[in-house]
């Protein structure tokens, strides 16, 4: 039995470079057409390139981790989670205590996260009770549920707060003593401004340089090593684009540091950057558990999941609560950045950018990897960044620009579930035929 | 007891009886009469033809209509190229008999477009009727700056694109509302609009009645018999489809002209989902609608949140409570309607 799959692997290994590269470039034709739209948007921006990478960084380190939520329940077959707005308002309720604690800082931070997830778990159970009752119709549901909950959340903070919950604190409320304040300053003596991206700072090249090294190295000693087991067995396409992309990394930032330029000053947030590291590889390592095996099956076929002994409702409602939680995590992760609370504004999109970024990188309905997550966040966010600018070079009007990055986040997502729905639809008429 | 909860529906009760105490607490709080119920009477007319626009959709099929927004961008360039050319003669009702004219071939044709897509992805149509609702308003945004519209009361008189808000003072506004309108008391009857929108209502029954809104009927109620019985299904379908876009393009005409405005831009894009939510407390399910529904869920809906207004302002001065009622509400009934889905299949 080994032997006979052993040869198989080896067949399906042994794929000319050729076909590997036309299919890379067929698995992801929509991060490669937006690659291109954003190259031509950046070249057309005229922006600096330093302004560029430093507000790229920014936005990557602010917004990957709501990203990298996402992945898990659709790995579980419950689809986008457009409940992430839900995670997030767990999140901004965390802040309030907070801030009406007083509590700043780095410390402060991790109370937030602690205090948030508790609000996240209910909110993911409540969720993952209602998706369950709505199969087949999750991410209309997640969506709604999303809009639902909106509601309740401003009724509680705009009419509970100080009638029923009893808040005082002059930073927090109205001037009327009813409602919270729609912004809320996290700048102050006691905010959680920076409160992680401040923890440790270091210049992005000599990072970037550093991992690029270290990558080329892991890359040449697992390729020696593998070739002397057994060298039939080794796709040498994919050794090669990783030692290309890691010799690409290390040659560019060394390049950087040695010109010296301006580039030098980006710094990067690295506790930040670990945090969404760790994530990534929770990610991935959570599905070489059983736990993570039982996601892949409930998400491939609920039926045979439940045949097989897996308790689907169950390991549907673990996927939602993890990502509600990331969510809510998430979501404390991007204020610290921006620096204030839009108490009634600052969630509301969050889904809606999260779940564009990830299928910009590359996933769909069905599959989706951290990777594309981490992809498609920095292309998602080139094209917000220039797109402006280049509206205005290109057609006169920054709106125009503005209005287009607009309509992608509506129209990918639009397209994205349209292909799923269709694509679903011919496998189910293929059943039908087969029976 | 519960027979009688179950014949009402669960939702329609709770929304009545929120109804009736908002109404209660407008007498409390000694509200004038008769200007909410004017303004409500409004309202019932000016959002009536929209939540008309789900029962094609729902009856062939195709679920409640989330991609409204198509309809209604198709109402709003209508309204936009009649004014532009100067079809707002006394003769054509200031431009709204124009509007409706010049939107209906465009309605028609994306309909059909929409429709043939909707036959492509059976099962998911609400989701992507969200979505593509959502691409056409974003898109059209752009749509709205570059299109050549030169009549000085629409685009900016400095920059370039229309106006987000276009003023119908001078052309077709409030010209249905006027129509045979009279006084009872201090209550205002806009008869033009009641009449319209009942008329519409009455064109759309008499069509279900008809041998093709028969099959419609069929089509929807029962894809594989009424495949069996030589219905086609996926056409009926387009045809449901099609009607719907028409209704929600008048929809949004009747609509602005009561209101005053037209309004451009972002204001689309939210607008299906209080349609829905209507037909929904009318009684309605994603699968079986009728009139009825549509006349008692717009009054529900539409009388709470005009009579919550003011009530909420008297309790709560600051804070729109009336516009998170909305949310609360409406949102509550959709997802109430999903999770019926799901039991079934």
């Amino acid at each position: 039995m080994a032997q006979i799959s052993n040869e198989k692997t080896a067949k399906i290994n042994k794929i000319s470079t050729a076909t590997s590269i036309k299919r890379l470039l067929f698995d992801y034709s929509v991060p490669v057409l937006f690659i291109i739209i954003c190259l031509i948007g950046v070249y057309f921006s005229k922006l600096p390139a330093v302004f560029i990478v430093n507000t790229l960084l920014t936005r990557i380190t602010r917004n990957s981790f709501m990203v990298l939520a996402l992945v898990l329940p659709v790995i579980a077959g419950l689809g986008l989670n457009f409940g992430l707005v839900i995670g997030a308002m767990a999140g901004q309720f965390g802040i309030l205590i907070v801030t009406h604690l007083k509590i700043g800082g780095f410390p402060g931070f991790l109370m937030c996260l602690l205090l948030s997830t508790p609000f996240a778990v209910i909110f993911g159970l409540m969720t993952a009770r209602l998706l369950n009752r709505t199969k087949g119709q999750e991410m209309i549901s997640s969506m709604i549920a999303g809009f639902f909950a909106n509601g309740a959340y401003q009724f509680i903070l705009l009419f509970l707060v100080g009638t029923l919950i009893p808040i005082k604190n002059p930073d927090l409320v109205l001037t009327r003593g009813i409602g919270i304040k729609n912004t809320i300053d996290l700048t102050t003596e006691y905010g959680l401004k920076y409160s992680i991206d401040a923890v440790f700072q270091y210049p992005l090249f000599y990072i970037l340089a550093g991992i690029g090294a270290v990558t080329g190295l892991i890359v040449i000693i697992d390729y020696i090593l593998k070739s002397k087991k057994a060298p039939e067995q080794v796709d040498k396409f994919k050794y090669i684009t990783r030692l290309v992309i890691s010799g690409a990394i290390l040659g560019v930032s060394l390049w950087v540091v040695m010109s010296g330029s301006m580039l030098n000053t980006v710094t990067l947030p690295v506790a930040t950057t670990v945090m969404i590291a760790i994530l990534w590889a929770f990610n991935v390592l959570i599905m070489k558990t059983k736990l993570g095996q039982d996601f892949r099956t409930v998400g491939h076929n609920m039926d045979i999941a439940k045949v097989s002994g897996v308790n689907v409702d169950k390991t549907r409602t673990i996927a939602m609560v993890i990502s509600t939680v990331l969510a809510a995590w998430g979501q404390v992760i991007f204020l610290q950045n921006i620096g204030t609370l839009s108490t009634y504004g600052s969630h509301v999109q969050i889904a809606t950018f999260a779940i564009a970024s990830i299928l910009l990188g590359g996933a769909s309905v069905t599959k989706a990897t951290s990777g594309q997550a981490i992809l498609g966040v920095i292309l998602f966010h080139t094209l917000f960044i220039v797109s402006p600018k280049a509206g205005n070079n290109l057609f006169g009007d920054a709106q125009i620009g503005e209005f287009f990055r607009a309509f992608v986040s509506y129209g990918v997502i639009g397209v994205a579930l349209g292909l799923h729905a269709w694509n679903k639809r011919i496998q189910a008429l293929r059943r039908q035929l087969d029976v | 007891m519960n027979k009688f909860i179950k014949k009402i529906g669960l939702p329609r009760l709770i929304i009545t009886l929120l109804f009736v105490a908002i109404c209660i607490s407008a007498v409390v709080l000694k509200l004038p009469f008769g200007m909410l119920a004017s303004d409500v009477i409004r309202r019932f007319g000016m959002f009536g033809v929209l939540a008309l626009a789900m029962v094609p959709s729902i009856q062939c099929g195709t679920g409640p209509n989330f991609a409204l927004p198509i309809g209604i961008i198709c109402g709003l360039l209508g309204s936009l190229i009649a004014i532009e050319v100067g079809l707002t003669s006394k003769a054509l009702g200031y431009g709204f008999i124009s509007s409706v004219l010049i939107s209906l071939p465009l309605a028609v044709l994306t309909g059909w477009v929409y429709g043939l897509l909707l036959n492509k992805i059976k099962g998911s149509e609400m989701l992507v009727a969200t979505y593509t609702g959502f691409s056409i308003v974003s898109f059209m945004q752009i749509g709205w700056v570059t299109l050549p519209f030169r009549h000085p009361e629409m685009i900016w008189p400095i920059g370039r694109g229309l106006r987000v808000t276009v003023s119908l003072d001078s052309t077709f506004g409030e010209v249905l509302n006027r129509f045979w309108g009279f006084k009872i008391g201090s209550v205002y009857i806009p008869t033009g609009l009641l009449l319209f929108f009942f008329g519409c209502c009455a064109a759309v029954w008499l069509f279900s009645r008809s041998k093709s809104g028969t099959e419609m009927y069929a089509a929807g109620a029962n894809p594989k018999f009424a495949a069996a019985a030589g219905i086609n299904v996926d056409k009926n379908r387009v045809l449901g489809t099609i009607l719907s876009t028409v209704i929600g393009a008048v929809g949004i005409i009747v609509y602005s002209l009561s209101f005053g405005y037209l309004q451009l831009y972002l204001a689309p894009l939210y607008m299906a989902f209080p349609a829905v939510a209507a037909v929904l407390i009318g009684g309605a399910s994603t699968r079986k609608v009728k009139i009825s529904h549509v006349l008692i869920g717009t009054f529900l809906f539409q009388g709470m949140l005009t009579i919550a207004v003011p009530v909420a302002n008297q309790m709560f001065p600051e804070g729109n409570l009336s516009e998170v009622l909305r949310q609360i509400v409406q949102n509550g009934i959709i997802l109430y309607a999903l999770t019926k889905v799901g039991g079934e299949s």
